[in-house]
């Protein structure tokens, strides 16, 4: 049984944009594209659509836990509406939230409560283009960098692997965790990428050749990072009564989870074998009947390969401590194994999407339209989004 | 030059008690906690007689990363980033540089010591290993 908030709602479309590193179109080019797929693939006309949500939307500034770097905001939700002449009875955009599918479970909320039909949910990012490397924090704020950040960047910890190098280095202190075990992680992605056309990584990669290349942030190497890509992806979250007579498959809501229970800050976390993602798996569980073992397919963000490791034990697939072991040697993260991970390719081989590109591929296998890679038989799928103190997670299901 | 703190009224004793040498955390007189970053308002009892004291500037590493990549050409690398729990309550995380050692030596636990680099405004709190 769902909680309220998931039985009211749906997904009835999905759309990705091309996703390249770099492409010669825009990021507002490529966000319309996705949007509009969404919206046709939903059986809609952008005049259905009564509501938009994106994450972070247009913003600037470093203050909160995740400061907007080049090229990761993509057109704001104002841009958006105003490009295809919305009328929305509600729209928001904030960086703010729980991981970036605060931004669907914002959408269940206006729908659940009768806001809104169908709310278009989009992620834009033009990284590849914009991004050469993180000078731009190096150079910040002259006078003085404000918020979290400022607590972060005078020690030189201008990026993400120097915010979860400590995280996963105690990790492995406590738990034994080892770079092997990281690696199959990104092996798994890169070998799921090789049957995704739409995978920017798609060439072969070893545990020999992930432990051979260089360190960025100890024990963080090349291929524990996702992959700046230009792109976009949108989904369509309607009430659940436009179920019926879609064009695809709906993908129902079973549960969702935001919860925060540790320090909102990077540098305060008390327990750092640990992250939100065990606050908000707890919290999704919470709101369903449905167990770990129901889960055919997840996509666990990966914007570093041990991102998967903190979702794996926060979303309870393994015991606390124990998802090193889990995945060594790949065979049960692997697409024909217990529990297929990132099986589009995640966002170490297929592009960071933060998250969304980890849901729309739930949906599509969810669906039955992952073709060559789609695994069979799946219904339960999970899809997790963020790092750190942030965290949200989807539980979803073929409808 | 690398980045610099914005020093505000909430955070100014942090970032400028190295100018005498003294590293201090906001504690509350009233139940004694410590609450860090500084707050107008005590962590644990939400009272208001909240200010900085001067603590013993020792602690551990709690956990470290070795920052090899070259994000700026003015960086030297490789550097230590290090999150270390002070001895007056673990529960205080100071994030922050080890110094005075090589990167490879830092372990989990390391017995460490504040020392401040002067920066802009700021007194930027270090650490370096020191005998336990």
């Amino acid at each position: 049984m769902s909680a309220e908030l998931e039985q009211r709602c749906i997904i009835s479309g999905i759309g990705q944009s091309e996703i390249g590193r770099p492409l010669q179109r825009g990021v507002t080019a490529l966000t319309l594209d996705a949007c509009l797929q969404a919206i046709s693939d939903a059986g809609l006309r952008p005049a259905d659509i009564d509501g938009v949500i994106t994450w972070p939307g247009s913003v600037t500034g470093a203050g909160g836990l995740a400061p907007p770097g080049p090229g990761t905001c993509g057109p704001g939700v104002h841009a958006v509406i105003d490009a295809l002449r919305l009328q929305t009875n509600w729209h928001y955009a904030g960086p703010e939230t729980p991981g970036a599918f605060a931004t669907v479970i914002h959408a269940c909320m206006a729908v659940a409560t009768g806001l809104c039909r169908h709310v278009l949910v989009y992620r834009g990012v033009n990284e590849a283009t914009a991004w050469s490397t993180a000078t731009d924090r190096v150079g910040a704020d002259p006078d003085g960098v404000a918020g979290m950040m400022g607590w972060l960047l005078p020690y030189g910890a201008f990026s993400g692997p120097n915010w979860m190098g400590s995280w996963i280095t105690r990790h492995m202190h406590e738990y034994g965790t080892t770079r092997e075990q990281m690696g199959a992680i990104a092996v798994n992605a890169r070998r799921n990428a090789q049957l995704n056309p739409a995978a920017v990584m798609r060439k072969e990669l070893t545990l020999e050749d992930y432990l051979g290349s260089r360190m960025i942030s100890d024990p963080l190497c090349l291929f524990d990072c996702d992959v700046a890509v230009d792109g976009a992806v949108a989904v369509i979250v309607s009430a659940r009564e436009h179920a019926a007579g879609l064009p695809h498959p709906p993908v129902l809501f079973q549960a969702v989870g935001s919860a925060l229970r540790g320090r909102a800050s990077w540098d305060q976390w008390q327990d750092l074998t640990q992250t939100a993602a065990a606050d908000a798996g707890a919290h999704m569980w919470a709101r369903t009947e449905l167990k770990p073992s129901d889960v055919d397919i997840a996509g666990l963000y990966d914007g570093f390969s041990v991102l998967s490791l903190f979702w794996l034990e926060g979303l309870g697939f393994c015991g606390t401590g124990e998802s090193g072991p889990f995945v060594e040697g790949g065979a049960r993260i692997a697409r024909d194994g217990e529990l297929p991970l990132a099986t589009g390719g995640g966002h170490l081989s297929a592009g960071r999407l933060h998250g969304f590109g980890h849901l729309h591929e739930v949906c599509l296998q969810l669906r039955g339209e992952a073709g060559e890679r789609q695994v069979a038989d799946a219904e339960v799928g999970v899809a997790s989004a963020g790092a750190g103190p942030l965290a949200s997670c989807l539980l979803l299901s073929r409808g | 030059m690398l980045p610099i703190p914005l020093i505000t009224a909430d955070n100014e004793a942090f970032w400028t008690g190295g100018r005498d040498g003294r590293l201090l955390i906001a504690r509350c007189s009233d139940c004694g906690s410590y609450s860090h970053p500084p707050t107008p308002r005590c962590s644990a009892c939400f009272g208001q007689n909240v200010g900085p004291v001067p603590v013993s500037g020792r602690g551990r590493v709690h956990s470290f990363t070795v920052n090899r990549q070259q994000w700026s050409p003015e960086l030297e690398v490789p550097y230590v980033i290090a999150i270390v729990e002070l001895d007056e309550d673990p529960a205080v995380r100071i994030f922050s540089n080890i110094v005075g050692c090589p990167a490879d030596e830092v372990v989990i636990g390391m017995p460490v010591e504040v020392e401040f680099v002067h920066r802009g405004d700021a007194f930027l709190p270090v650490f370096r290993p020191v005998d336990a």
